[in-house]
């Protein structure tokens, strides 16, 4: 099922038809690319762009909240030769609303990028698609095709003097390519290893040239804010948070999926969208951003609305808007464990702090998990941490630190209960029922 | 054109190298490089696996180093620098999808097929793999057929329907 429920249908409204709706006809049907012929048609300047998506505060999609606008107007004037860029690696654990809209709806995607390459004078661009969703990177050429045909993109695009062409470059299995720095590298077909910022993409990008790079979601939401207006669009969501935002809902609900809300909805709300907790069970802990973002505990969230400050305030962060719910069934150090796993297996390696660290952390939650941890142990994940945060050319080291330290933060007697007692705190048959994988009473 | 092709890249067969130009043609004409991943996976796909001499084949095309490539082949987790099965079935076991059954689906995977991760059965028909994040956790658990195909909610009745179907 493409869409399951939302609040203001915006960025899903072309999601209705599932797989039959993406093409270029249904997406013009929908009013689709009508803001590009009005931004070119009017001759619309660069500077009342910029700022009509700066009046929005649509703020950036793809982990950080940067202001869109903002970060647009950092562009060089002069610069012979720029890029666009689209993120569509969507590594981050938790994670697959850029999938669904790349999926069901591509030309929005597709005209947001194009209107970006106008508003910063980028002649080019490219989508970054990360390879565990080849169907879907076969759909976006396809898609390329179908606006290419039309004149949406190539030379002189609707009979204007403007001239953007835009090309799909697919990944091939690794996180570290959504740091934005590490994809230009593997754009530029090398190993994806994050640069030493500043110079930043906007001065020194793809291949060296100014370069605006920004997540498949937050080019999606440029055509619908010129179309309804940038007021209108902030004041769906609350001051500082403009608009509506996916939230890719995962874990131990009853309907897994994306949900289009406004900005400042209510947790509850969301996770009474999402069919509630699967089995009628407690919630325990909610990650709200992403795998990267600090954990919190049922009554926080259930406190909380989303929205950067909200969730920034409870002491965690709105990322990729990705949520992962976990119930009572949830043995909180052998979740932390897989995480830890992660950002060891993914980091680059090019740091210190970073590559031994994040090593460091999956060994010792690894060993607390097989019941060898020591009483020191919880100290010493902390000051491993201490010692990466901020240490590092980009933020996967804090992206690994975090976990752990709010796991042990908010989860502490769980951790203490698996050193003491060297197993878990949630009895193992009750875990393996938590998943749903065994039909009740089989083997 | 195609004959030209092949007589610059004997390694790899027409096919390929004209679905190679079509990569690089993406890209500005002096940044021929940029079409390395997609000319590894193109590679990969005819050959199975990458061996050093595909990989070097892959690079004397696109004129960059053999190095070059290799590191790209090796620093990426989709490519198989070894020969794999005919199906290689990749299951994420990240914690939104264990969560949803994605450890359990790879231990169901693991005892029908009798391999461990990073094995091959007897047969050289399947390979498993741990995979991380796959951008699809709200339909787990997920896995991928031979890197192309992801396969969503496989319970184990769909894991069964799926190796029954790989011949
Ligand atoms: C380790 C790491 C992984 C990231 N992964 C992604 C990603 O998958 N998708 C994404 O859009 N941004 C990701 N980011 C953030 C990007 O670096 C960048 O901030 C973003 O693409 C900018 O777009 P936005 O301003 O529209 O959010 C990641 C950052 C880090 C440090
Ligand atoms: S912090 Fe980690 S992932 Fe980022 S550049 Fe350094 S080693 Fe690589
Ligand atoms: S955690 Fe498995 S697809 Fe995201």
């Amino acid at each position: 099922m493409a869409l399951i429920d939302t609040i203001n249908p915006l960025l899903t409204t072309g999601w209705a038809k599932g797989d039959a709706g993406w093409s270029l006809k249904d997406y013009e049907a929908r009013g689709g690319y009508k803001q590009l012929r009005r931004v070119l048609e009017s001759k619309m300047t660069q500077d009342d762009l910029i700022a009509e998506v700066k009046k929005s505060v649509l703020r950036g999609r793809g982990g950080a909240g940067f202001p869109t606008g903002l970060k647009w107007s950092f562009m060089p004037k002069a610069a012979p030769e720029k890029y666009v860029v689209c993120n569509t690696d969507e590594g981050e654990p938790g994670t697959f609303k850029d999938r669904d809209l790349l999926r069901f709806d591509p030309h929005s995607t597709i005209e947001g990028m194009i209107i970006a390459g106008y508003a910063v004078g980028a002649k080019r661009g490219y989508n970054y698609i990360h390879g565990e969703i080849f169907e879907i990177y076969q759909r976006f050429e396809e898609a390329l095709d179908q606006a290419r045909a039309a004149g949406y993109l190539g030379n002189n695009i609707l009979g204007s003097d403007f001239s953007f062409d835009l090309f799909a470059h697919h990944g091939w299995g690794a996180y570290i390519c959504g740091e934005e720095t590490g994809l230009l590298e593997s754009i530029e077909g090398k190993k994806g290893q994050p640069r030493y910022k500043p110079p930043f993409p906007a001065n020194f990008g793809l291949y060296g040239k100014p370069t605006t790079i920004n997540n498949t979601e937050t080019f999606a939401a440029i055509p619908f804010i010129l179309g309804m207006g940038a007021e209108a669009y902030l004041n769906l969501g609350k001051p500082n948070n403009g608009g509506t935002k996916l939230f890719s809902v995962s874990g131990h609900v009853n309907r897994p999926g994306n949900y289009e809300v406004p900005m400042g909805t209510p947790f509850a709300k969301l996770l009474e969208m999402a069919g509630g907790m699967r089995g009628g069970r407690k919630l325990k802990a909610v990650i709200p951003g992403g795998s990267s973002a600090p954990v919190l505990p049922a009554e926080v969230m259930m406190d909380c609305t989303m929205d950067y400050d909200s969730i920034a305030k409870a002491g965690s962060m709105l990322g990729s808007g990705a949520v992962i719910v976990m119930d009572e069934t949830v043995c909180m150090v052998k979740a932390l464990e897989r995480l830890s796993y992660f950002y060891y297996e993914e980091s680059c390696g090019q740091c210190t702090p970073c590559r031994e660290g994040s090593g460091w952390l999956y060994r010792v939650v690894h060993r607390i998990e097989h019941g060898q941890g020591r009483p020191e142990d919880l100290d010493l994940l902390n000051r491993v941490t201490d010692n990466m945060m901020g240490k590092t050319i980009c933020a996967l080291a804090d992206a690994a630190a975090f976990p752990v330290r709010s796991f042990i933060k908010h989860f502490k007697s769980e951790f203490e209960y698996h050193i003491e007692n060297k197993k878990c705190l949630v009895d193992p048959e009750i875990q393996r029922m938590g998943s749903g994988f065994f039909k009740a009473g089989a083997a | 054109m195609n004959t030209q092709n092949t007589l610059l890249c004997p390694e790899l067969s027409a096919e390929s190298l004209l679905k190679i130009d079509r990569e690089v043609a993406k890209y500005p004409a002096d940044q021929k490089q940029s079409a390395v991943m997609a000319a590894l996976v193109i590679a990969q796909d005819e050959k199975g696996w990458l061996s050093k001499e595909t990989i070097a084949a892959v690079a004397g095309y696109l004129g960059m180093p053999p190095i070059a490539a290799y590191e790209v082949a090796s620093f990426y987790n989709m490519y198989d620098l070894h020969p794999v099965g005919k199906y290689k079935l990749t299951v994420c076991t990240n914690l939104p999808c264990a969560l949803s059954g994605g450890v359990h689906a790879a231990d169901y995977v693991k005892e029908k097929l009798g391999i461990d991760f990073n094995e091959t059965t007897a047969d050289g028909k399947f390979t498993l793999k741990e995979g991380e994040c796959m951008g699809a956790c709200g339909d787990a658990p997920v896995m991928l057929v031979n890197n192309k195909r992801m396969c969503s909610f496989m319970l184990p009745e769909q894991i069964d329907a799926l190796l029954a179907e790989c011949k």
